[in-house]
């Protein structure tokens, strides 16, 4: 059941994603800004947990899915370390997708060459 | 005393005659209708340069080079040259011409900069400041995606008011000789802002400058609508030619049936999944030379305004929200009467 | 014709995307990209992986698949056709950290490449850690209320 959701969830925060594009003429980067922003906001109001327990990868692989994965790194951290919690857990959840994307990414682009659409 | 014809046209006195002309693409541009016409056509974007940057110099170099072969000229038979490109601070014409050692004026006007190429060497021709000139623009297609837009490897979405540069150069040289086609008039442009900030839709921002261009040469002019066989602009690309002939109708100007456009005519937009057509500076340029040019001298065409169009703006001013600014500059190409 | 005409007209004239069909296909992408995720986070956590765990496995290996295909040009093409299905899940991130690096390489190792990695990863970084920080500070006032 829950790779129904998985598909359902996903595609819907794709779709939503592709009616801002057309609609309003944001640019990707102002898109993808705007979701992990809408991420983190999802996860204080107690609403993206729920929705990631239900829908799985449908939830953590959009890029709402980041900014769970960031302000849930947060409530953790400061449960355990308090004030200092607020600074260290954002980027210690998620400074994996974070280092695979950069030395990964730098990896590539040492090896390939820009090549005509 | 002043050559000047009403408020922006200058008549010359002494026509400019066009001797050869050279068009060189690449492959997309092969595709397209006027594909066979050009004089070369690149299939490797980087024409086996390292970067896009030196690509765009070694097409706009090429164009230079075969347009002297073509008409046996050397280098030092040109007394000037007129280059233009999109790229930041003219780099491509200038690049180019490092090898070339001919005397060189870069100018920039956007996808207009051909026809601002043509009227100052027409310009230097009829005030005796020079025998020969050559005028000569190009774009390409992945150096202005670079600068204007997203990486080539970026995953994203063209919207359909969107127009692909064209990757070309064409050149032109003009003499005080005798040739088959004549430059007999100039209209210069006016900045036209009508306030659109779309980057990707470049034809809405360029079309009122090209109405208000097209209805002051006539104005000035005093010529009748049915003059001219054809009315070409630049690269305004299917929305921007619809909304021309709009704007030109709303002015009681109807011209519906001579007017064309070198973006809508360089792809077959449709099955080349163009959007709205072509642009960029080696588009208007390439056009002319190798389809307008040789349908004057055919007789195809016996009067043609050719009448590039730019879209005014950079990547700068783009993310400070400012509107884009259209120009347009018309040129009269006529096939010389025999006397 | 004043300015507000002149935009009324163009919008009039102006060629729309297919709403519908750009939103269904990026539905079925977008979904079936996460269905995929879904499947191989599953089978980690059968696997005894801790849910947190499994789910940065699965962002990481779709990073790296996303970027490979962007190295080929392959992202790219699938990208225009799938639209935001492509862009918005964390393979577009990828793509988008990618690009800009492969294609200011000629300008460079270090302000070329290096800098220029960041140009659309840089903002959501930026604004992501911003806002956890302030989720933090809600989280923490939080805390010293209960």
């Amino acid at each position: 059941m829950n790779y129904l959701w998985a598909f359902i969830v996903g595609g819907l925060l794709c779709a939503i994603g592709q009616l801002l594009i057309d609609k309003t003429k944001l640019t990707p980067a102002r898109i993808l800004v705007f979701y992990v922003i809408s991420g983190v906001f999802l996860t204080v109001i107690g609403v993206y947990a729920p929705l990631v327990k239900l829908a799985g990868a449908g939830a953590t692989l959009p890029l709402t899915g980041f900014g769970y994965a960031l302000a849930n790194g947060v409530k953790k951290a400061v449960e355990a370390d308090g004030f200092l919690g607020i600074f260290t857990g954002g980027l210690t959840a998620t400074a994996g997708g974070i280092t695979v994307a950069v030395v990964f990414g730098f990896i590539i682009a040492l090896i390939f060459r820009p090549r005509e659409k | 005393m002043t050559k000047k014809t009403g408020k922006q046209t200058i008549i010359f006195n002494n026509p400019p005659h066009i001797l050869s002309y050279v068009a060189v693409g690449g492959k997309e541009e092969a595709k397209g209708p006027l594909g066979k016409h050009f004089d070369t056509i690149f299939p490797d974007p980087y024409l086996g340069e390292a970067s896009w940057e030196k690509a765009e110099c070694k097409l706009q170099y090429s164009a230079v080079k075969t347009l002297l072969e073509k008409s046996n000229y050397l280098p030092q038979d040109i007394d000037i040259m007129f280059g233009g490109d999109l790229i930041n601070q003219c780099t491509s014409s200038y690049f180019a011409a490092r090898d070339l050692q001919i005397p060189l004026y870069g100018i920039y006007g956007a996808c207009s900069t051909m026809a601002e190429a043509l009227h100052l060497g027409c310009m230097a021709i009829e005030g005796d400041f020079a025998e020969n000139i050559i005028a000569v623009t190009s774009s390409h297609f992945c150096s202005s995606e670079k600068q204007f837009r997203f990486p080539l490897e970026y995953g994203g979405q063209r919207p359909p008011t969107s127009q692909w540069t064209v990757t070309a150069s064409g050149a032109v040289l003009v003499t005080k000789e005798t040739g088959d086609i004549i430059i007999d008039k100039i209209t210069t442009g006016k900045i036209v802002d009508k306030g659109i900030t779309d980057a990707n839709n470049m034809g809405a921002a360029m079309a009122p400058a090209a109405a208000d261009t097209i209805k002051t040469h006539f104005e000035d002019t005093k010529l009748d609508y049915d003059y001219y066989d054809l009315i070409v602009t630049g690269d305004l690309g299917k929305l921007g030619k619809t909304l021309l002939d709009r704007l030109l109708k709303e002015e009681g100007i109807d011209l519906s049936e001579r007017l064309d456009d070198c973006g809508c005519m360089i792809y077959n937009i449709d099955k080349q999944d163009k959007h709205c057509g072509g642009s960029g500076c080696g588009c208007s340029a390439s056009v002319l030379a190798s389809y307008i040019l040789p349908m004057v001298k055919e007789e195809k065409f016996k009067k043609v305004l050719f009448v590039p169009t730019g879209a005014l703006m950079s990547p700068l001013t783009c993310k400070q929200g400012e509107s884009i600014a259209g120009v347009a500059h018309a040129v009269s190409i006529t096939k010389r009467e025999e006397n | 014709m004043n300015d507000e005409q002149y935009s009324k007209i163009v919008n009039n004239y102006a060629p729309s995307s297919p709403l519908f069909t750009d939103m269904l296909k990026a539905f079925f992408a977008g979904g079936i990209l996460c269905l995929l995720g879904e499947f191989f986070r599953s089978f980690l956590i059968s696997a005894d992986f801790s849910v947190t765990t499994a789910s940065t496995w699965v962002s990481i290996m779709v990073i790296i698949i996303a970027q490979i295909l962007s190295g080929f040009g392959i992202y790219e093409k699938a990208a225009k056709y799938a639209g935001a299905g492509f862009s918005v899940p964390i393979s577009g991130f990828a793509n988008s950290v990618v690009s800009p690096a492969i294609e200011y390489h000629t300008e460079g190792l270090i302000l070329g490449l290096g800098a220029k990695l960041f140009t659309i990863a840089g903002p959501v970084i930026v604004y992501g850690i911003t806002s956890s920080v302030a989720a933090g500070i809600i989280y923490y006032i939080g805390g010293l209320l209960k």
